[in-house]
């Protein structure tokens, strides 16, 4: 299998470091802001970032894990079961504003999902997106708020993101695969 | 008719004979048997090359349901249930609407079964031993011999008076007919359903201990020693207890005879897992231990006779939960195989032992006539193939009722025809 | 990983791994019993029929609500007042009812079996919720998970069944369970009220509570039924009371508190003191409320597989 590297550990940095600067900018501050990264690689980047927000601001940001397990369109279709877990938000979404942190965005379903989920715990302000990789396809209207990296990619590529802390570095490849890439959209 | 079995293994506990022989069979009755008998003209010849060529079976614990349940079974279902499965003869309980519990009706069972199925297999009505089979009245044990009973029992359920089972056992050894015993103390299994033991704890399932079954025979020994005369036999033991009890009084002299039958050596308790219904009989499958038991009683001869309790019930009655559903399931067609599957090549008997148990031993329990494997006496056969390899298929039961925990089980040995009363189901 | 079984029969061969999942599974969905918004999609479209041949309102009530939380639509049949009165069978009944497109079966039924019954009839997956005295699978899960949640693990724990165990389906599917998570099972009960080879199922025998109180870290009492008096399996239910009943007094013996559970509803005083259930060591209420999770869990789990 032909792998490409798309952002190497070092970029990783940077890319994780800009985005930060961009939501504090953007933001003009941290009042309100709470970041809920999708569980699993979502979860991993929505504490990175509030780390650096921390280091940038000094003020503490409060992180929240979303599990969009039960909120899936395609629960029922799959061999495999995907293992349900807690979504950790400890603080109540109402009135606050939401970046929601995502790894990869695809054919924005997962999006939806979040959505969804997000929406059944409160009712936030406002819901900013963050993806790390934008690799198009997409079959929902949903955009995202701030792109680490837009990579054109075609249906039988597969864009894989790695992060220490459950893999053994920062980057993130493309793959060539056989199949529809689609399969694992989600 | 005029037969010409060639090669066939004769087996005959009568004789003691065991060879290779040819049999000459003209309108029923034998004319020759030799080691080579060439075929006058007309005969049909039937190569028995390792087929094995036995005294008619007789199956003596059959309930073929006709009076009154003719859903299940009727005599003509149950007679051709019997040929399928290699019997040439039934005798059937009594538990029908009427019960056999007069001659009327006894009669009209043994003329039953000469009409149907060409009357080629024998049906001999086993009377009721008390009225209605309620136990509390003998029933006319004398008319009812008379009109062809060859035994006289309840099955189904017991004799539980100690009072009726004394009177009973006085009164028949008038007639030298034997009480035939479904030994079960009932008020120990009342509501029960399976064996009482560790699997009928895991599965939460009321029990019917052993114990039930083996004090019945102990109180029914006791009574036989007190009227000697008289002829006691235990219809399907299933206690390694009840085994050892019997044991007992035959080494002690006393007229007591038993029965087995094949799923009580065939499956335990541990079958009752899934809840199959066709898992359900009275007595109960055992365990493990009692199937070793069996088996050696078989053995060493306790056991004389190998009876199958042929229950016939429809599927909507067996289709409900487990404690709802009737007790017992079909035999007559799975009998031989496993026999053969179970019993033979492992010890446990000979194939000769095994013939006496189906033929010749329960015949004098009964009283019925010996069959002679000689020139000049009535054919009544049953040939066997002990290395035929089969499935058991309900769907092909010729019994109208298909309630067997054997279905999809493979077998090796199955009886392949009969031929009796100047009929056959060969060639 | 996912669930051997479409369906969920009883506790007695369920792998360590599978139970591991369901109370797992349960975990998460004990998360979201504590959110305003209590209510999750996954069983959207799916149809769950409540089969209760026996009147049970609050394991009817638990089941409802983990199917409604899960976004299923919910029918209920008890058995009063429908054909079942009028000599249906229960084939005949549950046939009916999967005629209208229904997804899942949760039955209680007083007959042992009467769930793989229906497995054998029907095609939707069939969740036991009680089948005579044979096993009462939820009871079970949701009784571990409040085990685990109060001592972490169940491996090596110590928990004593008290009461009639003979006609419990809640002592056996805690059984089943927990010995195959580890934990070291005891009965305690009157001879008469515990079935013949109960060691086999790999449980320890008691008939004397003083002898097991300094044994266990965990009771769990059953109820028991005043008509065991009648078919003449104890004497009295003061006798009762005096020799197998939990009090205070008794459990003061122990070196440490023991954990009290009991399955509902209970006859105080007579197999629980009132002071004992209501104690500080009662987790009985947690019970009902991880009754819901448990069922959630195992709801979501076979009706998400295919």
């Amino acid at each position: 299998m032909k792998t490409t590297k798309v952002i190497d550990s070092e970029s990783f940095r940077r890319t994780v470091n800009r985005l930060a600067h961009e939501v504090v900018e953007r933001k003009k501050g941290t009042e309100n802001l709470v970041i809920v990264g999708i569980r699993t690689r979502g979860e991993h980047l929505a504490r990175r970032l509030a780390k650096k927000i921390e280091e940038i601001e000094g003020k503490e940001v409060q992180v929240g894990i979303l599990d969009i397990t039960l909120y899936r369109d395609d629960l029922r279709g799959r061999l495999d079961q995907p293992q349900l877990k807690s979504t950790e938000i400890l603080f109540d979404v109402t009135g606050k504003e939401v970046v929601l942190v995502d790894d990869v965005l695809f054919t924005g379903r997962t999006i939806r999902s979040a959505l969804n989920a997000l929406t059944d715990l409160g009712r936030p302000a406002l819901i900013e997106l963050l993806v790390l990789v934008d690799r198009g396809h997409r079959e929902l209207p949903i955009k995202a708020d701030f792109i680490g990296k837009s990579v054109p990619t075609s249906l039988k590529q597969e864009i894989r993101v790695l992060m220490t802390e459950i893999d053994h570095e920062d980057a993130v490849v493309l793959l060539e695969t056989e199949g529809d890439g689609k399969e694992s959209g989600q | 008719m005029k037969l010409l079995l060639k090669g066939g293994r004769l087996l005959d506990p009568v004789s003691n004979r065991d060879e290779v022989v040819d049999i000459q069979i003209t309108d029923g009755r034998i004319d020759r048997i030799a080691a080579s008998v060439s075929a006058p003209q007309g005969y049909k010849q039937v190569d028995l090359k390792g087929k094995i060529v036995a005294p008619g079976l007789i199956d003596i614990h059959v309930h073929l349901r006709e009076p009154g349940f003719e859903h299940k079974e009727t005599i003509e279902t149950g007679c051709a249930s019997a040929a399928a499965g290699g019997f040439t003869a039934v005798c059937c309980m009594p538990n029908t609407n009427p019960a056999i519990d007069d001659e009327s009706v006894a009669r009209y069972v043994h003329a039953k079964g000469k009409s149907v199925c060409d009357g080629i297999v024998d049906v001999y009505p086993i009377g009721a031993a008390t009225k209605g089979r309620k136990g509390t009245e003998l029933s006319p044990m004398a008319e009812l011999a008379q009109a062809g009973a060859v035994g006289f029992s309840d099955d189904g359920a017991p004799i539980a008076s100690a009072e009726i089972m004394r009177r009973a056992l006085e009164y028949s050894s008038m007639y030298g007919v034997p009480v035939i015993q479904h030994a079960e103390e009932p008020t120990l299994t009342q509501g029960g359903c399976m064996n009482e033991g560790t699997t009928a704890t895991r599965l939460g399932m009321p029990g019917i201990p052993p114990i039930a079954e083996e004090l019945m025979v102990a109180r029914d020994i006791i009574l036989l020693r007190y009227t000697p005369a008289a002829r006691y036999h235990v219809a399907h033991i299933s206690t390694k207890g009840a085994l050892d009890t019997v044991r007992a009084a035959k080494a002690e002299g006393l007229n007591v005879t038993c029965e087995v039958a094949p799923h009580h050596f065939a499956l335990s308790e541990e079958a009752v897992a899934g809840f199959d219904t066709s898992t359900k009989m009275n007595p109960p499958l055992r365990t493990r231990m009692d199937i070793l038991a069996l088996k050696a009683g078989l053995k060493d001869g306790t056991i004389d006779v190998i009876a199958t309790d042929h229950a016939p019930h429809t599927i909507d009655e067996k289709e409900v939960e487990y404690t709802q559903a009737p007790f017992g399931i079909v035999g007559l067609e799975t009998c031989v195989g496993l026999c053969l599957s179970e019993l033979i090549g492992n010890g446990v008997l000979t194939l000769m032992q095994m013939i006496d148990k189906l033929s010749t031993k329960p015949r004098a329990i009964l009283s019925l006539p010996a069959i002679l494997m000689k020139e000049g006496e009535p054919a009544n056969i049953t040939i066997i193939d002990p290395g035929l390899e089969w499935v058991v298929d309900k769907e092909a039961f010729k019994s109208k009722s298909k309630n067997t925990p054997f279905h999809g089980v493979r077998l090796k040995g199955k009886a392949i025809g009969i031929i009796n009363n100047g009929k056959s189901t060969i060639g | 990983m996912k669930l051997k079984s479409r369906h969920l029969l009883g506790l007695d061969g369920v792998s360590k791994e599978e139970l591991t999942l369901i109370l797992d599974t349960a975990a998460s969905f004990r998360e979201i019993l504590d959110r305003p918004i209590k209510k999750v999609p996954p069983l959207q479209g799916k149809t769950v029929v409540n089969l209760f041949f026996e009147s049970s309102t609050r394991t009817r009530i638990s089941f409802e609500l983990a199917e409604r939380r899960l976004s299923a639509d919910v029918v209920n049949f008890a058995s009063s007042g429908s054909s079942v009165s009028k000599g249906e069978t229960l084939k005949d009944t549950a046939r009916n009812i999967e005629a209208m497109k229904i997804d899942m079966v949760v039955i209680r039924h007083s007959a042992p079996g009467s769930a793989h019954f229906l497995t054998r009839v029907l095609d939707a997956n069939i969740i036991n919720a009680g089948d005579g005295w044979h096993e009462h699978p939820t009871q079970g899960l949701l009784d571990m998970y409040t085990l685990r949640e109060k001592f972490g693990t169940l491996e090596g724990l110590r928990v004593c069944i008290v009461g009639d165990i003979t006609h419990s389906r809640v002592a056996r599917s805690n059984i089943f369970g927990l010995i195959t998570m580890g934990a070291h099972v005891s009965i305690c009960g009157p001879t008469t009220l515990i079935p013949r080879d109960m060691e086999h199922l790999g449980v320890k025998v008691y008939h004397r509570l003083e002898d097991v109180i300094p044994e266990v870290d965990a009771f769990n009492v059953l109820r028991i039924q005043l008509e065991r008096q009648a078919s003449g399996l104890f004497p009295s239910l003061r006798e009762y009371h005096r020799f197998f009943g939990l009090t205070k007094e008794k459990v003061a013996a122990a070196r440490k508190p023991i954990t009290i559970m009991h399955p509902g509803p209970i006859n105080r005083d007579v197999e629980l003191s009132a002071d004992l259930a209501d104690g500080e060591h009662s987790v009985i209420l947690q019970q009902v409320t991880n009754g819901v999770a448990i069922r959630m869990a195992v709801l979501y789990l076979l009706g998400t597989t295919n």
